[in-house]
């Protein structure tokens, strides 16, 4: 009797997870589509802006090279690369890249140069900076990131690219420091290795993104 | 179930047993994202869907379920339907799902729902339950909006900025009322304070209420200047 009563106790619990499992396949079904079209329009919309005016070939999406941990990028992670190309021939890159010394959490930062190694645009994607002081280094807060449009290494030289505080050449934020500190760095170093690895770049093919939906 | 009946687990919901101002649940979620009206919406509006079908549902099982094992079904039934929601948010909606970040999958956590299943949709027919999701549900995306609101105007002085999250379309920055505003609203210590002010407030109406109600009954009763 009481074996009777945990097999059917079991049973109805069996049904409703199915029943909610089917719930959410069917879902997942209706809006897989249009979330898949939404992250990628997101994805044209947050890389543009870096590109300044170029012309470019469509399908930068598709170029991303994975780019795995080195100690020459910023942040601990692998790095994003998307290759854009204008009628097959390199014109720039966008990297996305993390800085893990700002003041508080990772700074994604996004971050675009053309083939010459001048910079198109930087714009920050993620940040956790204070509220009010920090938080300029986002567009939508203050023109900060604007202030790296055309500079190159070479234009400071590396050793000045730091904020004028440090003896460089790049505006701070009143009442922060570290903040700017650490997207300059990152901004910096990204350069750097942009101009040691740029054959290297354009030539390797995209990386398989993995965990792709499957049919 | 009455008209009447409806209207009092509405007036429940929205006031007397409001879940955010009265029984304080769910207050994690109630703190971190109404950083603005529009966030407070969002959270409101996911939240009030998912209380409503979780106690619907919760309510028409009610026979079948085993005392033992109902708190692994509210669970499943809960998680089930944040999924969907989380997924239908992100198709249609996909500004505000960015923002609110996180917390569209936490609701899975927010004890109100949890608690109503337990305390009202197990113990009532259907209608009445969703009756009670509906009312519980207006209550909380209410304190959301009102703590969004406040803390957005403080704060920022400006309000409905992130508009576009809903409609599609350009960036809103919202209708500015004044420059700067007092950033600790903004600020997590802000979202305590705005909600200590409410709660006050609260208190302060009910009171207020309470004392002219019993004037009116006992003519002769003054109170104490």
């Amino acid at each position: 009797m009481k074996t009777r009563g945990i097999v059917k106790t079991g049973a109805t619990l069996a049904l409703i997870a199915a029943i909610c499992t089917a719930l959410v396949a069917g879902t997942w079904r209706i809006t897989r589509d249009r979330i898949a079209a939404n992250r990628k329009a997101q994805l044209e919309q947050s890389l543009a802006p870096a590109l300044a005016d170029l012309v470019y070939d469509s399908g930068v999406t598709e170029s991303r090279l994975v780019i795995p941990p080195t100690d020459e990028l910023p942040g601990a992670g692998p790095v994003l690369v998307y290759r854009v190309f204008s009628a097959d021939k390199p014109v720039a890159a966008l990297f996305i890249v993390t800085a893990r010394d700002g003041f508080s959490g990772p700074i994604r930062i996004l971050v675009g140069a053309d083939y010459d190694g001048s910079v198109t645009g930087v714009r920050i994607l993620e940040h956790h900076e204070t509220p009010g002081l920090g938080d300029r280094i986002d567009q939508s807060k203050s023109d900060w990131v604007y202030q790296f449009d055309g500079r190159s290494i070479g234009d400071p030289p590396a050793d000045h690219w730091s904020i004028h505080e440090d003896g460089g050449d790049f505006d701070q934020l009143t009442g922060a420091s570290i903040t700017p500190r650490a997207v300059i760095k990152a901004v910096r170093d990204t350069l750097l290795y942009y101009e040691a690895h740029r054959e290297e770049i354009f030539t390797l093919p995209a990386t398989v993104d993995e965990d792709k939906d499957e049919e | 179930m009455t008209r009447g009946g409806f209207v009092d687990r509405l007036k429940a919901g929205l006031w007397k047993d409001n879940p955010g101002l009265v029984q304080l649940l769910g207050l994690c979620p109630l703190l971190a994202v109404t950083t603005s009206l529009v966030n407070g919406f969002g959270l409101g509006l996911a939240t009030l869907l998912v209380l409503t079908v979780s106690n619907g549902l919760v309510s028409a099982t009610r026979r079948w379920i085993r005392h033992e094992i109902r708190i692994p079904i509210y669970v499943l039934i809960i998680a089930s339907l944040v999924t969907c929601v989380e997924l239908v948010f992100e198709a249609w909606f996909p500004a505000l799902d960015r923002s609110l970040g996180i917390f569209i999958p936490l609701i899975v956590t927010n004890c109100a729902i949890v608690a109503r299943a337990e305390v009202f949709a197990s113990r009532n027919p259907v209608l009445p339950s969703l009756a009670d999701g509906i009312g519980m549900g207006a209550g909380f995306a209410a304190t959301l909006m009102a703590l969004g609101a406040f803390r957005e105007l403080v704060g920022q002085a400006s309000i409905l900025s992130g508009l576009d999250m809903l409609t599609g379309g350009e960036r809103f920055a919202g209708f500015g009322l004044g420059h700067g505003g007092l950033l600790l609203a903004i600020l997590p210590p802000g979202a305590f304070f705005s909600l200590g002010l409410a709660v006050a407030a609260k208190n302060a109406i009910d009171r207020r209420r309470r004392t002219s109600r019993s004037e009116t009954m006992r003519p002769g009763f003054r109170r104490p200047a």
